[in-house]
């Protein structure tokens, strides 16, 4: 798993930043949809969601199984598979926490985007080892969006934030 | 009795690359214990040390969440479908 590349179209980097700022002081999260490959994935849509922890959502985030069976739902309605999740650490550094390890699983991608006084800061992106003992850095490789690519989900991510978030 | 249990996405790599794995139990816990005993990978990822189902591991049977049954008690029918959901959490290190 180290160094597995992360291919995310740019527009949805924007996407994930601008998620962080909007919630911010609170976490954001959502899913990330896309290919999976031997070497690398990619991240070709996102779907986000409602951060469930409502007693502490400045520096926790939770999803349901609800959420996670819709995402699966999603992802599988557009032929794509459930690559993993993204969430922000605002006022704290891109990178995984106990808390995150002790909550992750493995095979899933965690994006965590560092959100500092309400700017969006620093991305990263961990994958779980298979023994849990600690988070594998993915390498995160951004892809410039095609026109046409980022008409059509400004338009859809608007829509999906209406009905989730 | 046979029962089918679903293995999620991201466990499948620990349980031989299937979607689903048939086991011979009579309730969830026996399930569980059979599948972990054929796939030992999964077992550190399903329970924690204390033996118990990690708090993130959702199980249902059919459509019902196990915490509204008889939790590992929950007696299983021929045909029922057990289903392992992740639920996901994270946060920062500290409280900001």
């Amino acid at each position: 798993m180290s160094g597995r590349i992360l291919k995310i179209r740019d527009d949805l980097v924007r996407r994930i930043q601008a998620h962080g700022m909007q919630t911010y002081p609170h976490e954001c999260c959502g899913a990330l949809l896309g290919f999976d490959g031997e070497a690398s994935r990619e991240v070709v849509d996102l779907l986000p969601l409602a951060n469930r922890r409502n007693d502490s959502p400045r520096n926790r985030f939770e999803l349901t199984p609800e959420d996670v069976m819709l995402a699966e739902k999603t992802a599988r309605e557009n032929q794509l598979e459930l690559l993993g999740w993204y969430h922000s650490h605002p006022n704290a550094p891109a990178r995984p926490s106990e808390f995150d390890r002790e909550h992750a699983w493995p095979w899933y991608s965690y994006i965590i985007v560092s959100v500092q006084r309400g700017e969006p800061r620093d991305m990263t992106s961990w994958c779980l080892r298979d023994d849990r003992s600690a988070y594998e850095g993915e390498v995160i490789e951004t892809i410039a969006a095609m026109a046409s690519e980022t008409g059509e989900f400004d338009r859809k991510y608007s829509s999906i934030l209406d009905a989730h978030c | 009795m046979p029962v089918k249990v679903i293995i999620p996405t991201p466990l499948r790599a620990y349980a031989g690359k299937q979607e689903s794995v048939e086991v011979q139990a009579a309730t969830v816990g026996e399930a569980l214990d059979s599948l972990t005993s054929q796939y030992q990978n999964l077992k550190q990822h399903l329970f924690g040390d204390d033996g118990r189902l990690r708090s993130f591991v959702n199980v249902y049977v059919n459509d019902e969440d196990i915490r509204y049954l008889q939790k590992d008690q929950t007696r299983l029918k021929e045909g029922d479908t057990v289903s392992i959901v992740p639920s996901i959490a994270g946060g920062t290190h500290a409280r900001t």
